[in-house]
């Protein structure tokens, strides 16, 4: 059986019945934004096979918890960054359906303009610094939108998410060095889904309490459980308001993707059993929250059926105006490679 | 006119920058308290504080993705490379993100960043602290690459650089920051992609940059003139943008061409400069274009055998002996 993780020891620890203070409305956003998230990646994995999406496409099926309860404890002005795995994070800081599924298609309507495709999502005005495609990368940039914050005397925060696999390079520690050095206002979100691409986290490193490493820079730290939306959310909202004061903060969420790495990756290979993920799905996020909806008298089974029709038609008509839109321009394949651009033969 | 070293005219430049613009700041190793691995940022933190000139550990790939990250979100940072071998620990925060992100993200963000310090060989400093880099840099879409060859370029083109919204590698010399050379009074720019003819003549064109103007191109045109051979060195300042134009003026002229540079000779920027002039020039040569280039070697400590690694004067002499049959 798998090692089920569940919340323990928490630096930034949250009495429980906060949970309580949430409104319905709350709630109900929660439920809402995750099923966009899930009902996108399912269409996208449709398309996919239709061959309406190239490249790679890594879908957030399972994992909808951890971006939709982060996100939700951030301010509009604060600064949000992830890895390729990006469609549900876009979703959840407000880039609109149509503009996430037009970036997959590659369409001019996308987010990056067809320019970035399923890995690149970046939308400047709600402040989503990107999807980025190479594993710890991005790390060092979204400390670097914190010293910017801090540089300007403003009070403005960075989530920066990040799977276990980064936890093992060299930028993910870089990064950690420098934000605690400095007193950064970031939030390092290790999104521990357990396997990098197909290697289980036990086979990559001897401290697998992930969380623990940030002691090495003496920064605080925390494990939440990533499939309980209400505690993502809760223990966000704690280490943002303490990044927001300078203390950076590393939290390592536990989670699950129910499908493989990427679309060429089945849900269940070699490295994982059948059974291990039948084992997550009962902790499946949407199920976790909507049971402590109907538990609470929240949500009545009207009211859930009435929102599964309305995601679902939302994201239905999100794709039709997304393949509406055309690719772009070949004549434009010169744009955006600078700023102040060079044109080639030409002398002043 | 003042007449300044190197060093002091890119100090003047980040100084007169930083004092203009508040986004802009400096970051490297030893940049504050120590003044500068080789004092190009003297007196700059005490000038500044420590809230615009920031002493970094060594961590070359944490602060160039640390500057990029501030880059994108408004700020216009000074990232110095304590040499450019080091930045290779960078390369992918420089290639994956500096580069590329403004077409990522089909056009929203933009990195205006310089990335500056030495490149190249030094004196006896082994393979790992003497590789020039400017083919590197310039092969990638996105970047912007920039050298100079005098104080008054120095000067004039950092400012630029800094003022610039694309990421920047400004190319140095520990060798030439010593090297005094006049610098207007007052405030200038020099436009990037636009070169200049450093000694002008009519039997052969010299195409230079970096060191290597002064170290060689010049040196070897005094020579050649002594024979009789009037050479015009050309220094195109900016590898990119390239300008080309001046290039192809020089040839459609003199008709023989050499290229001098200290990066190896498989797929040097000569082999590009090479390309656009049998392009644009082919039938204005009268000679194959010839190269003068490192040896396709890493560098070995020894003298002698750091010596025939490097081109050296007597090389550029050969060979525009070669260009023009005599």
């Amino acid at each position: 059986m798998p090692v089920k993780k569940k919340a323990e020891a928490v630096a930034v620890e949250a009495p429980k019945q906060q949970k309580l203070a949430l409104s319905k409305q709350q709630l109900f956003h929660f439920l809402r934004q995750m099923r966009q998230i899930r009902s996108l990646e399912e269409r996208s994995a449709q398309a996919y096979g239709q061959g309406k999406i190239g490249g790679f496409c890594h879908l957030y099926i399972g994992q909808e918890a951890v971006a939709v309860g982060a996100v939700a404890a951030t301010r509009p002005d604060d600064y949000v960054l992830t890895t390729y795995r990006d469609h549900g994070m876009a979703l959840a800081r407000g880039i609109q359906p149509v503009a996430i599924l037009g970036e997959l298609f590659g369409r001019v309507i996308g987010c990056s303009k067809g320019r970035g495709g399923s890995m690149h999502m970046f939308d400047k005005q709600l402040n989503f610094l990107g999807g980025h495609g190479i594993v710890g990368g991005h790390i060092a940039l979204g400390t670097g939108a914190a010293f910017s914050s801090k540089y300007r005397g403003e009070d403005r925060v960075v989530l920066c998410f990040f799977g276990e696999g980064a936890v093992h390079n060299g930028g993910f520690h870089e990064s950690l060095n420098l934000a605690s050095l400095w007193g950064l206002p970031i939030v390092f979100v290790c999104e521990n889904n357990r396997y990098g691409m197909g290697t289980a986290v036990e086979r990559t490193t001897k401290v697998v309490d992930l969380h623990k490493k940030a002691e090495s820079y003496g920064m605080a730290h925390g494990i939440v459980n990533g499939m309980d939306v209400l505690e993502v959310y809760e223990q966000s909202k704690r280490a943002i308001a303490g990044a927001r004061a300078g203390i950076p903060c590393f939290l390592e969420m536990t989670c699950y993707r129910f499908r493989g790495h990427s679309m060429s990756d089945p849900v269940h290979s070699h490295y994982r059993t059948k059974e291990e993920v039948e084992c997550y799905r009962e902790q499946d996020p949407i199920l976790l929250l909507t049971e402590h909806m109907k538990n609470h008298g929240l949500i009545t089974d009207e009211e859930l059926s009435e929102l599964e029709r309305q995601v679902s038609a939302e994201i239905r008509a999100a794709m039709d105006a997304a393949l509406a839109s055309p690719e772009p321009d070949p004549a434009t394949v010169f744009d955006y490679i600078y700023k102040n651009p060079i044109r080639p033969g030409t002398r002043r | 006119m003042a007449n300044l070293s190197i060093r002091d005219a890119l100090n003047q430049a980040m100084t007169e920058e930083m004092a203009r613009d508040p986004m802009v700041f400096l970051m490297g190793e030893e940049v504050g308290a120590y003044n500068g691995a080789y004092k190009v940022s003297k007196g700059m933190l005490a000038q500044f504080g420590p809230q615009r000139v920031y002493d970094t550990p060594i961590t070359e790939g944490g602060f160039a993705g640390l500057g990029i990250g501030a880059a994108m979100t408004g700020l216009r940072p000074i990232i110095e490379m304590m040499t450019f071998n080091f930045a290779l620990q960078a390369i992918d925060q420089i290639v994956n993100n500096a580069a590329k992100m403004h077409l990522m993200s089909g056009g929203q963000f933009c990195i205006p960043i310089v990335f500056r310090g030495p490149n190249g060989a030094a004196h006896m400093l082994a393979a790992q602290h003497s590789q020039s880099f400017e083919s590197f840099y310039a092969q990638v879409p996105g970047l912007k690459v920039v050298t100079y060859s005098d104080a008054k370029d120095a000067k004039g083109l950092l400012k630029t650089a800094i003022r610039d919204d694309d990421p920047v590698i400004f190319l140095e010399s520990e060798m030439t920051y010593g090297q005094q050379g006049d610098v207007p009074d007052g405030e200038y720019t020099i436009p990037l992609g636009v070169g200049e003819v450093k000694r002008p003549g009519t039997d052969v064109t010299i195409i230079a940059w970096s060191k290597l103007v002064g170290q060689l191109a010049l040196p070897a045109a005094e020579e050649l003139a002594k024979m009789g051979i009037q050479a015009e060195v050309v220094d195109p300042r900016t590898i990119k943008p390239l300008d080309e134009e001046l290039i192809f003026d020089s040839v459609r002229k003199t008709n023989r061409v050499v290229i001098v540079e200290e990066n190896f000779k498989f797929c040097g920027v000569g082999s590009e400069i090479s390309e656009r002039i049998y392009n644009r020039c082919f039938d204005d040569l009268d000679a194959p274009v010839e190269r003068v280039t490192s040896h396709d070697v890493p560098m070995p400590y020894a003298h002698s055998l750091e010596s025939a690694v490097l081109p050296n004067v007597g090389r550029v002499i050969e060979a525009v002996k070669k260009v023009l049959y005599v």
